[in-house]
């Protein structure tokens, strides 16, 4: 009832400002480029809501992408912001909404896994290529979408690597997997589980708003499990480590990319130690310096996850753009045969929208911050 | 189902369930004494709670407490344990006046004030949770970034409480689990006491039996009314401030949830029944984690409300039935 008092009225402002910006007018190239004008890239993510803390960066990597074409081409491409509040419940309506502007030719997002199966669909049906920087869940490339790629590794890469480093650095002898009942935290949660197969001592599911975890920290204290591995996102994330350091839980705290927010270190004391694992390139790792460099003068803060993904998700669909695409259908054919080095990889789609070149990071919450600690291979 | 993990660690998930269920109790007060005088549902109540949560939030956040111990932090936590009171006690009050005084005074359909207090609801959750940009149209939001800076995602003090936990026979108990439910319960035998003894108790009781006697016999109804309210929203700044102490955490739709709950409570344990609300809090609280301990953690809710069906299939009015205005003097 609430959420959708509130897609009422967000509806109505972004309608408000979309009309709005139809009346501005783009100068007419006169020659020298080939780029078609009036054509817009799409953001589709959570801009506000309890995740729009792990949309921003998403949003300024795409800005800073754009920005950087504009300055340099006769014509500008436009960039609008479709927010989702992260919510799958929404997404279908927004994603008709996208669909249904012609002028706009790529999608980056959906940021979140549960969001991009529900508006997968829509973009499929009406051929709006999508690249996500961020939706992690396996299942998204298993439907046949053609218009769905993903710029980093899936939760089939994730969970392993998260699996390995809790088995080979951490060298835990039990674990204990607790999800979040979500399609990225269930999933991720599933595929740690069966790859660690006779270490998992116990498993538990909370529920996403739920604040009181008494009964998950009694059991994992039944079993004295060496490492904690959490599928789910920070909200959860930050609370949960809290009430199991008070409950005594004395082990390793593993996590994946849904966490690595700073709101995550709210939990303060609780919170140090805590190992996240993240497709996402450390912003010190050399291949991404310039970039680094430009975020931080533009938005004047390090870059945050995946901004660099979005970035380069954003510059897939300049390329084509630039090449002189102006639609939708060239330009979904234009990205599934792109075969060119990103900033943080190697970007080039299988059949199925998986990145050919994937890597996976480990990061560690040190001293009130989460410090990169290498690529876990 | 894990029988022996649940027979093995009964104690421990007793006291935390009874920890919670006595949060829940305390926000139930408020939904039962509103509805025990004036047969309305007051769902703008979770609200109550959840400015109470903030209230004691930014007394923690204003007054330092990340760097006080001892007395000094003792003191601050009382100071923000009044605050909270004060803040809740406001709303609710600015509530009855604003969204249900005019619709009851006209005689209105309950209907009518049902939306009402949903919309009020809306607004006071919306407010806050848009606190940023209210302050931006003072120029205040970088002034006040510490207070308004996450208006829309989780507010934390955790590190300012130590909380330690000690063996009693083997079971580990968090020093904050009994301070909850020792506060939640003195807090409701206070309030049924002063609704039997004292005089603006039977005033309480008159107007719920019946309005217009009690009003003849010179019980002043809007006083009354008011009253009421001034205690359910107390009660819920305790709540609020125990909620604080034990989660740390709160947001601006974190009423939302506990608001479900404890209104359950409330009905499970006969609406309109300050005991029942006690009862009903501390059965839920319980039943929740015996469910999730049984069954797993994604049948919590499904156990706890089937549990409030077969409840109220054998006693259609809660376990121990609606009656404030039955209550004994």
């Amino acid at each position: 009832m609430r959420r959708n008092k509130v897609v009422g009225l967000g509806a109505v402002v972004l309608t408000l400002g979309l009309s709005l910006t139809a009346c501005g007018t783009t100068e007419d190239g006169d020659g020298g480029s080939d780029a078609a004008c009036d054509l817009k890239l799409a953001f589709f993510g959570p801009e506000t809501g309890a995740a729009a803390g792990l949309g921003k960066p998403i949003i300024q990597g795409m800005q800073l992408a754009v920005d950087q074409y504009n300055d340099d081409a006769d014509c500008d491409v436009e960039m609008v912001k479709y927010d989702s509040q992260g919510s799958p419940d929404e997404a279908p309506s927004l994603a008709t909404e996208v669909a249904g502007d012609e002028s706009i030719v790529g999608v980056v997002g959906p940021a979140f896994s549960g969001e991009g199966a529900a508006a997968g669909p829509i973009f499929a049906e009406a051929g709006v290529p999508t690249i996500t920087p961020s939706g992690t869940n396996p299942g998204l490339s298993t439907n046949g979408w053609d218009t769905f790629h993903r710029a980093l590794g899936n939760d089939a890469t994730q969970g392993p690597a998260a699996a390995k480093y809790i088995k080979d650095t951490l060298k835990a002898a039990s674990v204990f997997v607790i999800d979040d009942a979500s399609e990225y935290g269930a999933g991720l949660a599933g595929i740690v589980e069966k790859d660690l197969a006779g270490a998992v001592t116990g498993t538990d599911t909370i529920q996403t708003g739920q604040t009181d975890f008494s009964t998950t920290v009694t059991k994992v204290n039944d079993k004295k499990p060496d490492a904690v591995f959490f599928g789910g996102y920070y909200a959860e994330a930050t609370i949960l480590i809290g009430q199991l350091r008070d409950g005594g839980y004395e082990g390793k705290f593993v996590v994946a990319d849904g966490v690595k927010d700073p709101a995550f270190l709210d939990a303060k004391d609780a919170a140090e130690g805590t190992i996240i694992t993240c497709p996402c390139i450390p912003d010190t790792d050399p291949a991404v310096a310039t970039f680094a460099a430009d975020y931080e003068k533009e938005f004047s803060e390090a870059p945050g996850t995946y901004a660099a993904e979005a970035y380069d998700a954003a510059n897939v669909f300049l390329d084509g753009i630039e090449s002189g695409i102006d639609n939708r259908e060239d330009l979904l054919a234009f990205v599934n045969d792109y075969d060119e080095k990103g900033i943080t990889k190697q970007l080039k789609f299988d059949k199925t929208g998986e990145p050919a070149d994937v890597h996976v990071y480990a990061y560690t919450v040190k001293g009130g911050a989460i410090v990169p600690e290498g690529e876990i291979k | 189902m894990n029988f022996e993990f649940f027979f093995n660690n009964l104690p421990e998930l007793t006291i935390t369930g009874l920890a919670f269920g006595a949060i829940y109790a305390l926000i139930a007060l408020g939904y039962t004494m509103v509805y025990g005088v004036l047969q309305l549902i007051n769902f703008a109540h979770s609200e109550v709670f959840m400015y109470g949560t903030f209230a004691t939030l930014w007394t923690v956040i204003a007054l330092n407490a990340a760097d006080a111990n001892g007395i000094k932090l003792i003191a601050i936590l009382i100071v923000a344990l009044f605050a909270s009171m004060a803040l809740s006690a406001l709303i609710a009050l600015a509530l009855e006046r604003v969204a249900y005084r005019r619709l009851i005074e006209r005689d209105a359909p309950r209907l009518i004030a049902l939306i009402s207090a949903i919309g009020a609801s809306f607004v006071l959750a919306e407010l806050m949770g848009l606190r940023d940009r209210i302050a931006g149209w003072f120029g205040l939001e970088d002034d006040l970034s510490e207070y308004v800076g996450k208006a829309r995602i989780n507010n934390s003090m955790a590190g300012t409480l130590e909380k330690p936990r000690f063996d009693v026979a083997g079971v580990a108990i968090s020093s904050i689990d009994i301070i909850v439910i020792v506060a939640a319960i003195g807090m409701m035998v206070l309030l049924d006491q002063f609704v039997r003894r004292s005089r603006l108790g039977k005033g309480i009781r008159a107007t719920a039996q019946d309005p217009e006697t009690a009003s003849l016999m010179g019980v002043n109804p809007t006083r009354t009314i008011q009253v009421t309210f001034l205690i359910g929203g107390l009660m819920a700044g305790v709540a609020a401030f125990l909620y604080m102490l034990k989660i740390d955490t709160t947001k601006y739709d974190v009423g939302f949830l506990l608001g479900v709950k404890a209104f359950t409570a409330a009905v499970l344990g006969g609406i309109g029944n300050l005991r029942g609300a006690l009862l009903g809090g501390l059965v839920l609280g319980v039943a929740e984690n015996w469910g999730q301990a049984l069954f797993g953690g994604e049948w919590r809710d499904v156990i706890a409300f089937v549990l409030l069906v077969l409840i109220l299939l054998v006693r259609p009015t809660g376990l121990l039935g609606e009656s404030l205005g039955k209550a004994r003097a």
